[in-house]
């Protein structure tokens, strides 16, 4: 025991006594492991990033699209219908997480007049499958369809328009068309380029306003069937996509049942790709760090030849003079690796890092700096010590006492 | 009873030419516990040679070594390091403290190879130990700003902190000027014999030599007694090391 203690306690000191030359050999190393552990932090943050602008347009893996029209109209089936036949299907697979979609115009009677804006109704699982965060406000909830004010998530285009520069004031809207009705806006979400203006309408409300503000599709320029979105594990998608179709066109009958994959497919093999090269930068870094220390530690071993002599003579034996020189690397480098992931986690975390890489979009499941990253970085310092050590720590080894005594 | 015995001991080194050189040829020597001997001999006479093989630093070409009665021609590199430790004790003409190191810490090197309470008192030991040697006030000083004199005694420290029971002192007077020599060796002699420690010096200082129970010359590598003044002239008329 006493052994161990004192070759941790003969590396310590001489990692004590030659401060400026550790430190100064170290700067590599440090730098290697903090270069290493930050790219490996923001390449997650990163992949995290580009996974979920992917999933707010096309939805999460496995996202299962489900269209439903009348091939000879192209009409949607009665919504009615169409409602109960995806109840059941949900229900009959209980599936967790469904939302519908549908398209159409809507008249909004924004400072200017009454405008014609693109309308996405959605149910308020959309904003679970699309990774939705607003900005400001909240997402829709299941108390947003019964509510007498259609609720109604916009960007802030849509809000520049209507001349409130937030909703600190709860600002409304109202819904033109044969039964206008004041709609409420809940959320304000970062989406659409320059001054275009995107609306996000919850499916259905309370009261008789269900179609306020709906254009009739005849006249609109925009507009489709519902359709339907189904979260699955990836592993059964196409089971139910075979399964939606098959159920669902026998439930509606006559109407034609189209269901498909829609989140980004081969998403998870570029982001592995993307981990791997930064992974690959990072130990290139790693290895040229390693070096400087090789390096300087095998200049230093030369020159502290007559010292291992001494300590010889102490009674020190080789696996001790061994032992001593290989830990006094590793526990210089391991202390530069706490170092560097400390500087690390500080930096990570006080990056503005959604604001430069998500548009300042807040992320869904923002990852907190990777433990993994960390403990890689603190692995690999060691081992780059224990590498660099390994050359010196032999040649101290191999000189002869005597010669050592005398040098 | 002898502490360490020699019996025919030779050392040669082979040189680059294909030649043997010959540096220690049937040396005899019996060292008893807490005795002092001397040797002396010209430069390259094979003083030092003979010190670290009995310091076990070195191994002889031939001969027998025992060591307390044990042969250590056969030890493995691990338990000859481990006898050095407990055994002996190395004074050098230049000191050798270690560069940077306070001179507690200097003497409490050696424990750093010791075991149990004795490694963990390390320091307090130590601190004793430069008492001992009239250094008390002077422990937290780096070698770099102590004198000669002062260097040589943390070194006489280092060399005793272990309680060793031989000294081995190559030139320890080397360095110095003849005042402090003498009070470095006067203090050596009576810090070993206060240990109950044997003293084996290589000199050549004439009043160094003298100061020993029993004194030797090596002379082309062969050990004999010296005895007469005008021998002990004679031997160390080339002065240096050895």
């Amino acid at each position: 025991m006493t052994g161990v203690l004192g070759a941790l306690s003969e590396a310590w000191d001489e990692v004590r006594v030659h401060k400026s030359r550790v430190v100064l050999s170290l700067v590599g190393v440090f730098l290697a492991v903090f270069a290493m552990t930050t790219v490996t932090a923001l390449g997650l943050i990163v992949a995290q990033v580009q996974q979920e602008s992917a999933e707010r347009g096309a939805g999460r893996p496995a996202t299962i699209a489900v269209n439903a029209y009348d091939p000879t109209t192209g009409m949607p089936p009665d919504p009615a219908e169409w409602d109960a036949a995806v109840t059941e299907l949900v229900d009959r697979y209980g599936i967790a997480t469904a939302a519908s979609i549908s398209y159409g115009e809507g008249l909004y009677r924004m400072p200017g007049g009454t405008q014609r804006m693109q309308t996405m109704r959605v149910s308020p699982a959309y904003g679970d499958l699309h990774r939705k965060e607003p900005v400001q406000g909240r997402w829709f909830r299941e108390g947003d369809r019964t509510a007498l004010s259609p609720a109604l998530v916009v960007n802030e285009a849509f809000l520049e328009a209507l001349g409130i520069p937030d909703l600190s004031s709860r600002p409304t809207v109202v819904l033109g068309g044969p039964a206008p009705v004041r709609a409420t806006i809940v959320g304000v979400v970062r989406e659409g380029w320059g001054s275009e203006p995107i609306v996000y309408r919850v499916d259905r409300s309370g009261g008789p306003w269900g179609d306020a503000g709906a254009v009739d599709p005849a006249q609109a320029m925009y507009g489709g069937p519902s359709t339907l979105e189904l979260w699955v594990p990836p592993d059964q998608a196409d089971q139910v996509m075979e399964v939606v179709s098959r159920d669902l066109g026998a439930a509606l009958g006559g109407v034609q049942v189209d269901a498909f994959r829609q989140d980004a497919s081969g998403m998870e093999e570029t982001l592995a790709m993307l981990r791997l090269a930064i992974r690959g930068a990072g130990i290139v870094v790693l290895v040229l760090g390693g070096l400087g220390v090789l390096n300087i530690g095998l200049v230093t071993v030369r020159q502290r030849i007559r010292e291992i002599g001494v300590r010889r003579s102490f009674g020190a034996t080789s696996g001790r003079i061994f032992s001593a020189v290989m830990l006094e690397s590793v526990c210089a480098t391991a202390l530069a690796g706490v170092a560097a992931v400390g500087a690390s986690i500080v930096l990570v975390r006080n990056l503005p890092l959604e604001q430069w890489l998500n548009d300042g979009i807040p992320l869904a499941d923002a990852p907190g700096f990777p433990v993994a990253a960390a403990v890689e970085g603190l692995v690999a310092a060691t081992a780059v010590g224990a590498l660099a050590g390994l050359l010196p720590a032999i040649i101290a080894v191999r000189a002869k006492v005597i010669d050592a005594i005398r040098f | 009873m002898t502490l360490l015995s020699l019996r025919g001991i030779s050392r040669e080194v082979d040189l680059p030419d294909g030649t043997v050189l010959p540096i220690l040829t049937g040396v005899d020597l019996d060292v008893a516990p807490g005795e002092h001997v001397s040797i002396v001999g010209r430069s390259g006479s094979g003083k030092s040679t003979l010190l670290n093989i009995l310091g076990l630093l070195d191994t002889p070409t031939a001969g027998g070594y025992l060591l307390d009665g044990e042969p250590t021609d056969h030890l493995r590199a691990r338990r000859r390091s481990r006898l050095r430790g407990e055994v002996f004790g190395f004074v050098f003409q230049q000191f050798n403290l270690l560069p940077r190191r306070t001179a507690v810490e200097n003497v409490a090197a050696p424990l750093l190879y010791a075991r149990g309470r004795d490694f963990l008192r390390r320091r307090r030991t130590a601190a004793e130990m430069l008492e001992r040697v009239g250094l008390g006030a002077r422990a937290d000083q780096v070698p770099e700003r102590l004198s000669g004199g002062e260097q040589q005694r943390v070194a006489i420290a280092r060399a005793l902190v272990r309680a060793p029971r031989v000294v081995l002192a190559d030139e320890p007077t080397g360095a110095l000027d003849v005042e402090t020599g003498a009070q470095v060796m006067e203090l050596l002699a009576r810090a070993t014999a206060e240990n109950g420690a044997a003293l084996v010096t290589i000199t050549h200082d004439l009043s160094v030599a003298a100061l020993a129970d029993r004194r030797f010359r090596l002379d082309a590598g062969r050990l004999a007694p010296l005895v007469e003044a005008g021998a002990l002239d004679a031997a160390t008329s080339d002065r240096g090391t050895g």
